[in-house]
Protein backbone atom coordinates (compact mmCIF):
# COMPACT_ATOMS: atom_id res chain seq x y z
CA UNK A 1 0.00 0.00 0.00
CA UNK A 2 1.38 3.39 -0.93
CA UNK A 3 -0.30 5.26 1.89
CA UNK A 4 1.18 4.76 5.35
CA UNK A 5 -1.17 3.54 8.00
CA UNK A 6 1.32 3.81 10.81
CA UNK A 7 2.21 6.83 12.86
CA UNK A 8 5.52 7.52 11.04
CA UNK A 9 4.17 10.72 9.55
CA UNK A 10 3.31 12.08 13.00
CA UNK A 11 6.70 11.61 14.64
CA UNK A 12 8.08 14.88 16.08
CA UNK A 13 4.71 16.51 15.52
CA UNK A 14 2.29 17.71 18.18
CA UNK A 15 -0.50 15.22 18.63
CA UNK A 16 -3.65 15.09 20.69
CA UNK A 17 -4.43 11.70 22.20
CA UNK A 18 -7.83 10.65 23.48
CA UNK A 19 -7.47 7.78 25.92
CA UNK A 20 -9.99 5.08 26.70
CA UNK A 21 -10.73 6.65 30.07
CA UNK A 22 -11.67 9.90 28.34
CA UNK A 23 -8.56 11.96 28.94
CA UNK A 24 -7.09 14.29 26.36
CA UNK A 25 -3.29 14.42 26.35
CA UNK A 26 -1.33 16.70 24.04
CA UNK A 27 2.38 16.32 23.35
CA UNK A 28 5.12 15.68 20.82
CA UNK A 29 5.15 12.14 19.43
CA UNK A 30 8.61 10.66 19.91
CA UNK A 31 7.99 7.02 19.19
CA UNK A 32 5.45 4.25 18.70
CA UNK A 33 5.19 0.53 17.98
CA UNK A 34 2.81 -1.98 16.37
CA UNK A 35 0.62 -2.10 19.49
CA UNK A 36 0.19 1.71 19.31
CA UNK A 37 2.18 2.17 22.50
CA UNK A 38 3.45 5.73 22.20
CA UNK A 39 6.07 8.01 23.72
CA UNK A 40 4.98 11.60 24.22
CA UNK A 41 7.38 14.39 25.09
CA UNK A 42 6.53 17.75 26.70
CA UNK A 43 3.02 16.53 27.21
CA UNK A 44 0.13 18.12 29.04
CA UNK A 45 -3.41 17.06 29.80
CA UNK A 46 -6.38 19.19 28.83
CA UNK A 47 -9.15 18.87 31.35
CA UNK A 48 -12.60 19.81 30.04
CA UNK A 49 -15.36 20.79 32.40
CA UNK A 50 -18.72 22.53 32.28
CA UNK A 51 -17.95 24.82 35.21
CA UNK A 52 -14.75 26.48 34.01
CA UNK A 53 -12.53 26.74 30.95
CA UNK A 54 -10.09 24.06 29.91
CA UNK A 55 -7.39 23.40 32.51
CA UNK A 56 -3.94 22.39 31.32
CA UNK A 57 -1.91 20.08 33.52
CA UNK A 58 1.76 19.66 32.76
CA UNK A 59 2.76 15.99 32.55
CA UNK A 60 6.18 15.93 30.84
CA UNK A 61 7.52 12.74 29.26
CA UNK A 62 4.87 10.05 29.02
CA UNK A 63 4.51 6.56 27.68
CA UNK A 64 0.93 5.56 26.93
CA UNK A 65 0.08 1.92 26.50
CA UNK A 66 -1.66 1.17 23.21
CA UNK A 67 -4.53 -0.68 24.88
CA UNK A 68 -5.53 2.58 26.50
CA UNK A 69 -5.49 4.73 23.33
CA UNK A 70 -8.61 5.68 21.38
CA UNK A 71 -7.72 8.42 18.94
CA UNK A 72 -4.47 10.08 17.93
CA UNK A 73 -5.05 13.38 16.20
CA UNK A 74 -2.53 15.56 14.39
CA UNK A 75 -2.79 18.95 16.08
CA UNK A 76 -3.00 21.91 13.71
CA UNK A 77 -0.93 24.49 15.60
CA UNK A 78 -2.51 27.49 13.88
CA UNK A 79 -6.01 26.27 14.58
CA UNK A 80 -5.03 25.41 18.11
CA UNK A 81 -3.58 28.88 18.74
CA UNK A 82 -6.82 30.45 17.53
CA UNK A 83 -8.91 28.67 20.17
CA UNK A 84 -9.75 30.38 23.42
CA UNK A 85 -9.53 27.53 25.87
CA UNK A 86 -10.57 29.67 28.82
CA UNK A 87 -14.02 29.96 27.22
CA UNK A 88 -14.43 26.32 26.10
CA UNK A 89 -16.94 24.41 28.21
CA UNK A 90 -17.76 20.78 27.73
CA UNK A 91 -18.45 17.61 29.59
CA UNK A 92 -15.40 15.40 29.89
CA UNK A 93 -15.42 12.60 27.29
CA UNK A 94 -16.99 9.38 28.39
CA UNK A 95 -14.75 6.38 28.88
CA UNK A 96 -14.69 3.80 26.09
CA UNK A 97 -17.08 0.94 26.81
CA UNK A 98 -16.18 -2.22 24.89
CA UNK B 1 -8.98 -10.32 5.88
CA UNK B 2 -12.26 -9.75 4.08
CA UNK B 3 -13.10 -6.52 5.82
CA UNK B 4 -9.53 -5.32 5.57
CA UNK B 5 -9.72 -5.62 1.77
CA UNK B 6 -13.16 -4.15 1.83
CA UNK B 7 -12.06 -1.05 3.73
CA UNK B 8 -9.04 -0.70 1.46
CA UNK B 9 -11.44 -0.36 -1.46
CA UNK B 10 -13.22 2.45 0.38
CA UNK B 11 -10.10 4.61 0.66
CA UNK B 12 -10.81 8.13 -0.54
CA UNK B 13 -14.48 8.01 0.38
CA UNK B 14 -16.20 10.08 3.04
CA UNK B 15 -17.11 8.02 6.12
CA UNK B 16 -18.32 8.62 9.66
CA UNK B 17 -16.66 6.60 12.39
CA UNK B 18 -18.57 6.22 15.62
CA UNK B 19 -16.41 5.41 18.61
CA UNK B 20 -17.17 3.41 21.72
CA UNK B 21 -17.16 6.64 23.73
CA UNK B 22 -20.04 8.02 21.60
CA UNK B 23 -17.77 10.41 19.74
CA UNK B 24 -18.51 10.41 16.01
CA UNK B 25 -15.85 11.62 13.58
CA UNK B 26 -16.47 12.31 9.91
CA UNK B 27 -13.69 12.48 7.36
CA UNK B 28 -12.11 11.11 4.22
CA UNK B 29 -10.79 7.58 4.63
CA UNK B 30 -7.03 7.79 4.15
CA UNK B 31 -5.92 4.28 5.07
CA UNK B 32 -6.68 1.13 7.00
CA UNK B 33 -4.39 -1.56 8.39
CA UNK B 34 -4.72 -5.18 9.45
CA UNK B 35 -6.09 -4.22 12.89
CA UNK B 36 -8.71 -2.05 11.15
CA UNK B 37 -7.04 1.00 12.62
CA UNK B 38 -8.36 3.88 10.53
CA UNK B 39 -6.76 7.09 9.37
CA UNK B 40 -9.05 9.96 8.43
CA UNK B 41 -8.29 13.26 6.72
CA UNK B 42 -10.18 16.56 6.89
CA UNK B 43 -11.93 15.36 10.01
CA UNK B 44 -14.65 17.07 11.93
CA UNK B 45 -16.50 15.84 14.95
CA UNK B 46 -20.19 15.37 14.18
CA UNK B 47 -21.46 17.14 17.32
CA UNK B 48 -18.80 19.83 17.85
CA UNK B 49 -20.76 21.72 20.49
CA UNK B 50 -20.96 18.69 22.68
CA UNK B 51 -17.46 17.46 21.84
CA UNK B 52 -15.04 20.37 21.34
CA UNK B 53 -12.14 18.11 22.31
CA UNK B 54 -10.82 17.73 18.78
CA UNK B 55 -11.41 21.21 17.39
CA UNK B 56 -7.81 21.68 16.28
CA UNK B 57 -7.45 18.22 14.75
CA UNK B 58 -7.76 17.83 10.97
CA UNK B 59 -6.14 14.42 10.46
CA UNK B 60 -6.42 11.55 12.84
CA UNK B 61 -5.61 7.95 13.55
CA UNK B 62 -8.38 5.91 15.18
CA UNK B 63 -7.45 2.69 16.92
CA UNK B 64 -9.47 -0.21 15.53
CA UNK B 65 -10.35 -1.42 19.02
CA UNK B 66 -12.42 1.68 19.84
CA UNK B 67 -14.52 1.72 16.67
CA UNK B 68 -18.19 0.92 17.19
CA UNK B 69 -19.58 1.67 13.71
CA UNK B 70 -18.31 2.91 10.39
CA UNK B 71 -21.03 4.68 8.44
CA UNK B 72 -20.41 4.26 4.72
CA UNK B 73 -21.59 6.22 1.71
CA UNK B 74 -24.62 4.40 0.25
CA UNK B 75 -22.91 3.91 -3.11
CA UNK B 76 -19.74 2.66 -1.40
CA UNK B 77 -21.19 -0.79 -0.83
CA UNK B 78 -21.50 -3.39 -3.55
CA UNK B 79 -23.74 -5.72 -1.59
CA UNK B 80 -23.62 -8.56 -4.13
CA UNK B 81 -19.86 -8.47 -4.29
CA UNK B 82 -19.56 -8.47 -0.51
CA UNK B 83 -22.08 -11.28 -0.27
CA UNK B 84 -20.11 -13.46 -2.67
CA UNK B 85 -16.84 -12.69 -0.93
CA UNK B 86 -18.33 -13.53 2.47
CA UNK B 87 -19.65 -16.87 1.15
CA UNK B 88 -16.32 -17.68 -0.43
CA UNK B 89 -14.53 -16.96 2.84
CA UNK B 90 -17.05 -19.03 4.81
CA UNK B 91 -16.38 -21.96 2.49
CA UNK B 92 -12.70 -21.52 3.22
CA UNK B 93 -11.75 -20.93 -0.40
Amino acid sequence: MATTTGLESLVDQIISVITNDGRNIVGVLKGFDQATNIILDESHERVFSTKEGVQQLVLGLYIIRGDNIGVIGELDEELDASLDFSKLRAHPLKPVVH
Amino acid sequence: MLFFSYFKDLVGQEVTVELKNDLAIRGTLHSVDQYLNIKLENTRVVDQDKFPHMLSVRNCFIRGSVVRYVQLPPDGVDVDLLHDAARREARGA
